[in-house]
């Protein structure tokens, strides 16, 4: 990991405009960085805006407000070749591997799509070698080249998936749950794969999840989302062990963790969050959270607070939090 | 002890398809106590749900074929020989089930009172109006904020967290002495989830009612589960209280799946030991132990002969060769030639 900022989000606002003066505030004053050859993790719940995030820093969706800086040019300005080497650069990882992958395309052709539209390989030769080495990249083989979407596991297409990503000799990558739709024992092969490449080729993430347990165990930094705002973001290690925002705290502790005693242990002491997420439609000002928190005041239906550095790169967006 | 509520005796269920029988169930055999927590984990595919399915009767045969010789006894009456009229006051009344996709479980076009009323309608003698009051108190015991005004809506007004509400709330209704909970969670937030394994929790000790919940996630069974199975390919490879089995597991699978998951309360670790390979296709169930092509320690005959189940501590099973009584190697890390995992 160097110091060097791949990618620098600041104030993005992504809002969708459903008619009838009902505005989805899904992505609202949203901002961080990412350094090369880090992972970021991105964690909340149904609804927190975190895909839309993600889809918006890759020039997927129109950006409502903020910007998108990658290597310093904002992507949502960028035309013509400098936009096609972009998303060549920048490539995504969708969680369904069911519906995002053709089922009438073979693999080779999925994986090896990219290649033609970017003109990446001279000849077929050249194609079938790369599509082959792509997949024994990503765990699978060469008799897999010829077969359809249909003749493989879950886990199995998440990896074509990566498989058509890494084609692009991408740097950067957006990983949209790519872990969810699978079983346990999958899981921990496909992230052991995703680190072991990271660690290879260089790669930076943004890798967003709900299972917070995987995502400490990827993420370097981990950065907590609710309603479509960021309410802490710091290293992986510091957030479990330190939680500041009162969300956070609560998130972490209605997590069950996979052992008895610490389970009775923490039954006496969890957080219960009362209710659910309130809709993104119209949302009150003031701060996301503040509906469902255990410390809020009259300040925080008023303000919006914004992300403070309480020391060490450890920035929390919370009024009851003091520096 | 009194006999236990649940016993299921060597239940095998098949599915006839285009492509032949997919053996789902392999002569599965537990019991579920009175006022127990029974956890049911494993992967996808691997007959849990199935299981579940039989046990309420709910199974479509055909497809589905229970073989012979399978056995399910509820206090002591094989629900298997259940006839419509039993079977109509048993599915509901004595034994409920909530599922994981609440959304595609209720009737879209009832409201939420109606579908209520109609188990409790069926299964008691009350008129409508006691029924709607009823249904009204079930809501609110379930934590639906504002239940005069909700139990009149349908259900895609509701929230997904509202709608698993929903959804026990039918299940609790008639105070069944059984409750299968099968993935009850799995679609829903953390924090959701953790107001659901409450209500869950705390309805079962106030009916002192049995439950038996199907999940994948080994963090909620630890938080409620009384004793665990664990089921691999169609088969029970392994059971034994909740300590025992997260302490002390025997089975090679068992253990590698505590170890797949990340802990949220331990340090990073570079690599997750993961499983390689995936479960195998039980169309062909493979000859000799489910789980030996995946098998760290697998030897040559754990890939012909079905292993003998040993017994540790009093209830702590598994079904494993390592522990055959004529070879027995806690430790030693066996591989079979050509079949070295490391």
């Amino acid at each position: 990991m160097t110091e060097k900022v791949i990618l620098e989000v600041s104030h993005l606002k992504k809002y969708f405009d459903l008619g009838h003066h009902n505005v989805l505030k899904a992505v609202d004053d949203v901002s961080f960085q990412i350094h090369e050859g880090e992972t970021l993790g991105l964690v909340g719940e149904s609804g927190c805006g975190k895909t839309t995030c993600g889809r918006t820093c890759l020039g997927m969706y129109k950006k409502t407000d903020g910007t998108v800086r990658y290597n310093g040019k904002d992507i949502h300005a960028l035309k013509g070749a400098e936009l096609f080497a972009f998303k060549k650069e920048a490539q995504m990882i969708f969680q369904d591997p069911y519906a995002s992958l053709n089922p009438r395309m073979t693999v080779s052709d999925i994986v090896a799509e990219g290649l033609d539209v970017h003109h990446m390989v001279k000849s077929k030769a050249e194609r079938a070698e790369r599509i082959y080495e792509l997949l024994v990249m990503v765990g699978l083989n060469k008799e897999h080249a010829n077969r359809f979407i249909h003749e493989f596991s879950g886990g199995q297409r998440q990896r074509i998936g990566i498989a058509r990503a890494l084609a692009m000799e991408p740097k950067f990558l957006v990983l949209d749950e790519p872990i969810s739709a699978l079983d346990v024992s999958i899981q921990a092969q496909v992230v052991n794969m995703l680190i072991r490449l990271q660690r290879e080729m260089n790669l930076t993430y943004l890798f967003i999840a709900h299972d917070l347990s995987m995502v400490k165990h990827i993420s370097e930094r981990v950065g907590v989302m609710y309603l479509g705002g960021m309410m802490e973001i710091t290293s992986s290690e510091e957030l479990y062990s330190h939680p500041l925002h009162p969300y956070t705290q609560a998130l972490l502790s209605a997590i069950p963790i996979p052992d008895p005693d610490v389970e009775d242990q923490r039954n006496s002491s969890r957080i219960r969050l009362q209710g659910e997420v309130p809709s993104p439609i119209n949302p009150p000002p003031g701060c996301k959270f503040a509906g469902r928190c255990r410390y809020a005041t009259d300040r925080c239906r008023q303000e919006t607070p914004a992300l403070k550095d309480m020391g060490s790169g450890h920035f929390v967006a919370c009024f009851a939090v003091e520096g | 002890m009194s006999e236990p509520l649940l016993q299921v005796k060597n239940l095998a269920v098949s599915y006839h398809g285009y492509a032949g029988e997919v053996q789902s169930v392999r002569g599965v055999t537990f019991d579920v106590n009175r006022g127990e927590t029974l956890a049911v984990v494993g992967e996808s595919g691997c007959g849990k749900s199935v299981t579940a399915k039989t046990i309420m009767r709910l199974l479509q045969i055909p497809p589905a074929e229970i073989k012979e010789g399978s056995q399910i006894l509820f206090d002591g009456e094989d629900v298997l020989r259940f006839d419509e009229k039993r079977l109509s006051a048993y599915r509901g009344g004595e034994a409920a089930i909530i599922f994981q996709d609440a959304l595609a479980a209720l009737n879209p076009t009832m409201t939420v009172g109606n579908q209520i009323c109609e188990n409790l309608l069926h299964h008691s003698k009350m008129s409508k109006k006691e029924a709607m009051k009823k249904a009204v108190e079930l809501l609110r015991m379930v934590g639906i904020p504002q239940p005069e005004r909700r139990v009149k809506q349908y259900p895609h007004e509701f929230s997904g967290g509202m709608r698993q509400r929903v959804m026990i709330a039918i299940a609790f209704a008639c105070s069944p002495k059984l409750l299968i909970a099968d993935e009850p969670t799995t679609a829903l937030d953390v924090t959701i989830q953790a107001q659901i394994m409450d209500l869950i929790k705390q309805w079962q000790s106030d009916q002192d009612a049995s439950v038996i919940l199907i999940t994948h996630d080994l963090g909620v069974v630890a938080n409620i589960a009384n004793r665990i199975v664990v089921m691999y390919a169609g088969k029970i490879v392994e059971r034994g209280d909740n300590r025992s089995i997260f302490y002390n597991p025997k089975h090679p699978y068992t253990n590698a799946l505590l170890e797949a998951v990340p802990r949220l309360d331990l340090k990073n670790k570079q690599v997750l030991a993961s499983i390689e390979g995936t479960p195998p296709d039980l169309l062909n169930p493979p000859k000799g132990c489910p789980f030996s092509t995946r098998c760290k320690y697998c030897m040559e005959v754990c890939c012909s002969e079905e292993p003998p189940v040993t017994s540790f501590e009093e209830g702590h099973e598994a079904s494993c060769w390592l522990y055959y009584l004529d070879h027995p190697c806690e430790d030693a890390p066996f591989t079979r030639e050509g079949r070295t995992n490391d």
